[in-house]
């Protein structure tokens, strides 16, 4: 590494010891998951550079902000409007938990029972070896799954944190309730950074977003080939830096990454061997380093082609209405967007399915795989209709259950690798 | 000939049939720390058999990888629902396979998977949880098996096989009839897979056993008590992966694959 962080990381209080530690796998990691990979596309040296100082560059860069008088908040759920944050001119971090390495630290606090995101997130925030957790002037969280909400009091006891409200249900009072949400976050955003929230720099927000959604859709578009120009792992390497960057540079990077893989198309040009089977993922969030299920599928030669979560489809697609004329019609075109989101804490979430069938057309998608964190109760039971729905609908569906834990691995390959069999 | 190879988590298997898929070798042996070593010599017995040089090789099971000189590997779930075609003679089937770490429940329909049960990491409803029992119960799981037919009236709640364990002893401390204690374990693995077999519409199928424990008529008999229909049992069920594997060795010939 170039650039030496340890006084950085120093002086935002972190456990230097034990991020040695972490600092130590992910690289090894890395290395066989993703650099072993045949014929990536070029433009994800970006990504990889990213990764090879995650805990560097874009800290320092969030840190440089701060100094200029910028504010951090730090999310956990796509239902917060980070249109809001960047309207106020604040800058948003995804702050989800995806390593083994944080488990045990947030299980000194949390019921082991608990599903590993949520452990992770609280753990990399306890144990003080995660720069985001440590820079973030403030948590944002939100009443989704009972886990996360009874989590954010613990976290919230050691940081500030502000918590959204989110609807359960999705009547047409729910969407005008969480409008009324997302205004009052507003105006607490508006609080802790200091700055007037205006129309103007809403909808320059609300562009802001829309074009990174647009940057990523393309690079998923691509995938909708049947030779697939990108590697499922790479997609969704992509998607979930996305959470962490400047939405202005990924959307740029994101582009720059689309318009190689649509030269790829036109030259014919498949990161899989021919007749490779064509899955697509639905479930819970894969937060960045759980590469865990991509890895094993495309090992077995099959070509992950999309994925229906949050670290996926759910994030870039539908877009907020643009030049609205008065912050109430921004709130509400707001609260519309993001009620389309379904997730499995809504009921119900017919929503889900019907997504899940169009995307498995839409991807040509062979078979699907629908895989949830242990623990997560409403994903868990809500696989019930998934497999029970794709199944009527004639498509092949493979439920499977795991956490960050490697242990499973082996018994993953075979299921996995059966069910490709099976197709 | 046409050769498959089940290294399973206890035992490896093989299985050789001829051009008629005539079933001519089988035979099997602990698996013990080396699978590799293991498959040679499962391939060096079967070998003494017959003079054929001219064979072909799919190696399945949870050590299918270790086996490199196989032409191919294929999952054990795709080779048990053939080999269970075969064995019982069935197109449409669900076969319940206890295994040494894992139980498959496999929906077939027109002698391919449509639909599978597998378990997850945990020991639960396994061969392993059975063996682990009676090592407490300082028996054999076959003695343990049959002395549970004269026994019942006593249950084990946790499916965990630690906890179910220290329920275990804890009837032995009691001095619960061991034919009792014994009846409990068994059910509790009898349950749990009736379980699991009840999430895939077995009605108008024929549901079969295969398995290291397809022997055991206890089980065997629990299992058609709990689902209310026949299961079927054969002295080969044990073999079901490796006849499989040796079925895909000779579609592998038809397709020409036999070098990738
Ligand atoms: S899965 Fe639900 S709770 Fe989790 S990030 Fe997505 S929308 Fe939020
Ligand atoms: S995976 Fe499930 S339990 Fe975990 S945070 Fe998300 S919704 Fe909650």
């Amino acid at each position: 590494m170039a650039v030496d962080y340890r006084q950085m990381w120093k002086e935002l209080d972190m456990d230097l010891e034990n991020h040695d530690n972490l600092c130590n796998v992910l690289p090894v990691a890395y290395t066989d998951i993703y650099l072993m990979q045949k014929n990536r596309p070029k433009a994800m040296e970006f990504w990889d550079t990213v990764v090879g100082a995650i805990h560097g560059i874009r800290p320092a860069e969030l840190i440089e902000a701060q100094k200029k008088g910028q504010k951090v908040f730090g999310t956990f759920c796509v239902y917060v409007p980070d249109e809001i944050i960047i309207a106020l001119n604040g800058i948003v971090t995804g702050l989800c938990g995806g390593s083994q390495f944080w488990v045990p630290d947030g299980e000194k606090v949390l019921p082991k029972s608990m599903c590993p995101l949520v452990k992770a997130s609280v753990g990399a925030r306890l144990s003080r070896t995660c720069p985001f957790f440590r820079i973030a002037d403030m948590y944002v969280g939100e009443t989704t799954c009972d886990g996360k909400k009874k989590a954010y009091e613990i976290l919230g006891k050691d940081v500030p944190m502000y918590i959204m409200d989110v609807p359960q249900m999705k009547r047409p009072e729910d969407i005008v309730k969480w409008a009324k949400e997302i205004s009052l976050f507003a105006n607490k955003v508006e609080e802790v950074t200091g700055n007037k929230l205006t129309i103007e720099k809403l909808n320059e927000a609300i562009k802001i977003v829309n074009d990174k959604r647009r940057a990523i859709k393309r690079v998923y578009e691509a995938r909708k080939n049947l030779d697939v120009p990108i590697s499922g792992k790479d997609a969704l390497l992509m998607m979930q830096i996305a959470f962490f960057d400047d939405p202005i540079r990924c959307a740029e990077m994101c582009n720059k990454l689309a318009d190689e893989l649509e030269e790829r198309i036109k030259n014919g040009v498949s990161v899989f061997e021919k007749g490779a089977k064509r899955i697509l993922i639905t479930g819970t969030p894969m937060a960045i380093p759980n590469w865990k299920l991509h890895h094993i599928v495309e090992s077995l030669g099959a070509a992950v082609v999309c994925e229906e979560m949050c670290t996926g489809t759910r994030y870039f697609e539908n877009e907020v209405k643009e030049n609205c004329a008065s912050l109430e019609e921004a709130y509400l075109e707001l609260a519309k967007r993001y009620m389309k989101n379904n997730c499995a804490c809504f009921t119900p979430n017919d929503g889900r399915i019907d997504d899940i069938k169009r995307l498995a057309r839409e991807y040509k998608a062979d078979g699907v795989i629908d895989v949830n964190l242990k623990f997560c109760t409403i994903y868990d039971t809500e696989g019930y209709f998934v497999e029970k729905e794709l199944k009527a609908a004639g498509i092949k569906c493979l439920g499977i259950e795991t956490d960050y834990d490697d242990g499973d691995s082996e018994q993953l390959k075979t299921r996995i690798e059966a069910f490709i069999e099976m197709l | 000939m046409y050769i498959g190879i089940d290294i399973g988590s206890t035992n490896a298997k093989i299985a050789c049939i001829d051009r008629d898929e005539n079933i001519k070798i089988l035979l099997m042996k602990k698996t013990g720390f080396n699978s590799k070593i293991t498959a040679k010599s499962l391939l060096l017995d079967a070998k003494k058999k017959f003079d054929e040089s001219d064979n072909i090789i799919v190696a399945t099971g949870y050590g299918r990888v270790s086996v490199d000189f196989a032409n191919k590997t294929v999952t054990e779930i795709s080779c048990h629902a053939k080999g269970a075609c075969k064995i019982f003679d069935k197109d449409n089937l669900v076969i319940i396979d206890i295994g040494g770490q894992d139980t498959k429940i496999i929906d077939v329909e027109n002698k391919t998977v449509k639909d599978f049960i597998m378990n997850d990491k945990c020991s639960a409803g396994t061969g392993r949880f059975l063996d682990v029992m009676s090592k407490t119960m300082e028996l054999t799981i076959d003695e343990m098996c049959k002395i549970a037919e004269f026994g019942g009236g006593v249950k084990i709640s946790s499916l965990c096989t630690v906890f179910a364990e220290s329920e275990v002893i804890s009837l032995i401390g009691r001095s619960e009839k061991k034919e009792n204690i014994a009846n409990a374990i068994v059910m509790s693995i009898v349950d749990k897979v009736a379980t699991q077999t009840k999430r895939i519409d077995y009605k108008n199928k024929t549901v079969c056993l295969t398995g290291g424990l397809s022997e055991i008529n206890f089980i065997k008999n629990a299992l058609c008590e709990s689902l209310n229909t026949d299961v079927l049992a054969d002295s080969t069920g044990k073999f079901a992966g490796s006849i499989g594997a040796a079925l895909y060795a000779k579609e592998l010939e038809a397709k020409n694959e036999k070098f990738t």
